[in-house]
């Protein structure tokens, strides 16, 4: 019923799903932080993540107001005709909020034809049932609209947080993918004996929508483990950093050489790229708008100890040996400066900012060396407030997402990497928020 | 001099495993468990090697991380040691334990109480108080861990633990580190308290008096838990003991053994 055969891709192109299967995908991706942190927030604390004093730092009623806006700003892209909208899972920081699958719920309530791309739960630290479990709940509501994404999770999350012994991450990792994927695809009940889960009766209701299963995304760092199981299991790996397209061209290649090497296709709909993206009227303007939530953000939100980002026994040695011939360093994680300036930002890649044209060039650039179908866009930077979000979103809808749409509609489709119930969505007619101190 | 290096040996256990084991001197056995910054050797174990015939297994996993998955809590680790002392043909050794290798070595005496004839815990984990908490030598920033572990981070001591000039050594750093936490992560309690009265071999404790990591207090708790236990203060020593006041605290250990372990006694 899912895998429809190839030639459904010709005879059905009026259909507003086939036809949408070729044009690259968008998707607005929220990342949820929290917006108003201390100037000296770095000098006088140790961590962004992990411990954070949340009585110091953390008012719960304005985090009520963030969630509020983070819904209001998705729910914008959405109607703005994005293809996917999405959110994803952190810990104990003030870079992220912890549950994805609530604010995926909601969107999958309160939207018609968007992907709802839910980048968590990340299985090592998560009961693999429940994940099933959930991630089927929010298929059904959708209409089987569900990105699957399945981290394995960072160390600082995974490990610190909720206290998973870090050399059992990656085992973990691979019960919980197979437990889920079992559960998905064979007929319940059925028996599960693991090494950390013993089920006498596994048998979710209901399972997804989609069949075999939603499209699976492992939303990956750098790690070859990933790399290796996405190509085997036709995965998207969306490679996800804060350093840009330019540094992000030596883990993509490898991410495309391990495909080769599974003789896989080089269909751009298995790699996605997580970038940070701001458009404004003029490459001037974008500066004056972004440039203190981009530093506030680098400076900020990425300010991670080396002590938590390299935690012992969380890489594999591979992992380790790889990154010790490419760095000579064997924890590669904690390379993201902390200083950037609009203009190193824009230079290094680091952000792709500016005018519409400006930031099409940029995009188009980044996608065809990149090879990605698959944009995870990062619009919205901690400190920027709700009106400027909004006004970023919509200065890309309007002005560089229908230029970038048909990069890849020559031959390739995104059929297996993208929920098999997502429409195109129809933009609809919403209102422009008025954004102070732009013409 | 390259005589004097110990002898590196691939021990096959029966269970398949293998272990890692530097081995020198002549003598009554003795096995020394290594703490998570890795297993260095010193002139503390060249003291040991000249009255006893020293192994120093490296700890399962941190040459392969693989082998973990062969691990799933300390009665694994007890049962290695145990092969280790088969494959050895060892019926019974003087266990010293350091820090994570205390925390093992208490456990394999808990374990496997009739394998050891004399038991050393050097500012061992394994005991857990909420209002004394073990410190997180993990979470220290690098700056200041030297100073958290030595009461001289200058120190020869503090050198020839944590220097780590080469991408291999940082490399072997975290992969040794990996695997003892494989074992104690995040909280090193798995329930020894419970198990402590299973001790029979004689106990000796030694404590730097200036432990940041493992508290002296913490000294004081095994003392009560195990049967036949006395405690040596070392004055001025920080968690590595053996390696800040090495005279000190072989002199601790020779006057200990010769009155605990009978053979030790004769054979002097």
């Amino acid at each position: 019923m899912d895998n429809l055969p190839d030639l459904m891709d010709n005879v059905s192109f009026n259909m507003a799903s086939r036809a949408g299967d070729r044009l690259m995908k968008l998707t607005f991706f929220h990342m949820q932080g929290y917006r108003d942190l201390p100037e000296d927030f770095s000098k006088r604390y140790a961590s962004v993540w992990v411990n954070p004093p949340n009585d110091e730092l953390c008012d719960p009623v304005r985090v009520g107001q963030y969630l509020r806006w983070n819904l209001q700003e998705l729910h914008y892209a959405a109607e703005l005709g994005y293809d996917g909208v999405g959110t994803n899972e952190h810990h104990q920081n003030a870079y992220g909020f912890p549950m994805p699958s609530l604010t995926a719920y909601h969107l999958a309530a309160t939207t018609e034809d968007v992907a709802i791309v839910l980048l968590g739960q990340t299985l090592p630290m998560n009961h693999p049932l429940r994940v099933a479990e959930e991630m089927a709940q929010i298929d059904a509501l959708s209409g089987g609209r569900l990105v699957a994404g399945w981290p394995v999770g960072t160390t600082m999350d995974v490990n610190h947080c909720y206290g998973v012994i870090p050399s059992q991450t990656r085992s973990r990792f691979m019960e919980a993918h197979d437990l889920i994927k079992a559960a998905w695809t064979r007929p319940g009940p059925f028996i599960w004996n693991g090494k950390y889960h013993k089920l006498r009766n596994v048998n979710p209701w209901p399972k997804p929508i989609q069949k075999p299963h939603p499209p699976i995304w492992l939303a990956g760092g750098g790690s070859m483990e990933t790399w290796e199981l996405a190509a085997k299991n036709n995965y998207v790996y969306p490679f996800l950093s804060f350093n840009g397209h330019l540094a992000g061209r030596a883990i993509m290649q490898q991410f495309w050489d391990c495909n080769e090497a599974a003789g896989n296709d080089a269909n751009p709909y298995r790699a996605g790229f997580a970038q940070i993206v701001v458009v404004a009227e003029t490459d001037q303007d974008a500066e004056k708008l972004y440039a203190s939530h981009i530093s506030n953000f680098y400076r900020k939100t990425l300010h991670i100890p080396p002590y938590f980002s390299g935690s012992p026994g969380y890489s594999s040695k591979r992992s380790m040996v790889n990154a010790m011939n490419k760095f000579q360093e064997p924890t590669a994680f904690s390379t993201v400066p902390t200083m950037v300036d609009w203009k190193e930002a824009i230079e290094s890649g680091k952000v792709i900012g500016g005018s519409p044209e400006t930031v099409r060039q940029r995009m188009e650039e980044a996608a065809k060396t990149l090879r990605v179908g698959h944009f995870v866009l990062l619009m919205q930077l901690q400190s920027m407030p709700h009106d400027l979000t909004l006004y970023n979103i919509r200065m890309f809808a309007e002005n560089v997402m229908p230029h970038i749409r048909h990069l890849w509609d020559d031959k390739w489709s995104a059929t297996g990497y993208w929920p098999s119930g997502a429409r195109t969505p129809k933009v609809a007619a919403v209102a422009r928020p008025v954004l102070s101190g732009v013409a | 001099m390259i005589l004097n290096d110990p002898e590196s040996r691939k021990v096959s256990l029966a269970s398949g495993l293998s272990a890692d084991v530097l081995v020198k001197g002549r003598g009554a056995p003795l096995l020394f468990l290594h703490p998570a910054q890795g297993r260095v050797w010193s002139p503390f174990l060249d003291s040991l090697a000249q009255t006893h015939t020293v192994y120093v297994p490296l700890t399962p996993g941190a040459d392969e991380p693989d082998e973990l998955m062969s691990f799933d809590a300390f009665s694994d680790l007890a049962l290695f040691y145990d092969d280790l002392l088969r494959a050895l043909s060892v019926d019974d050794a003087v266990v010293i334990g350091h820090a994570f290798g205390g925390m093992a070595a208490a456990e394999f005496a808990a374990h496997c109480p009739d394998r050891v004839s004399a038991l050393i815990l050097i500012g061992a984990m394994g005991l857990w108080f909420d209002e004394m908490p073990v410190a997180d030598v993990h979470t220290t920033h690098p700056t200041e861990l030297a100073g958290l572990l030595f009461t001289d981070p200058d120190s020869e001591a503090a050198r020839s633990v944590l220097q780590k000039p080469t991408p291999q050594d940082r490399l072997a750093y975290q992969l040794v580190m990996g695997a003892s936490c494989h074992f104690y992560w995040p909280v090193p309690d798995r329930d020894l308290k419970r198990r402590l009265y299973r001790i029979t071999a004689p106990t000796l404790l030694i404590w730097g008096d200036a432990d940041r990591v493992v508290p002296p207090a913490y000294a004081d708790a095994f003392a009560r838990g195990i049967r036949e236990a006395r405690k040596v203060l070392v004055h001025g020593a920080g968690h590595f003991p053996h390696l800040e006041r090495s005279a000190e605290v072989i002199g601790s250990i020779t006057s200990f053994l010769g009155e605990s372990v009978p053979e030790f006694a004769a054979a002097r």
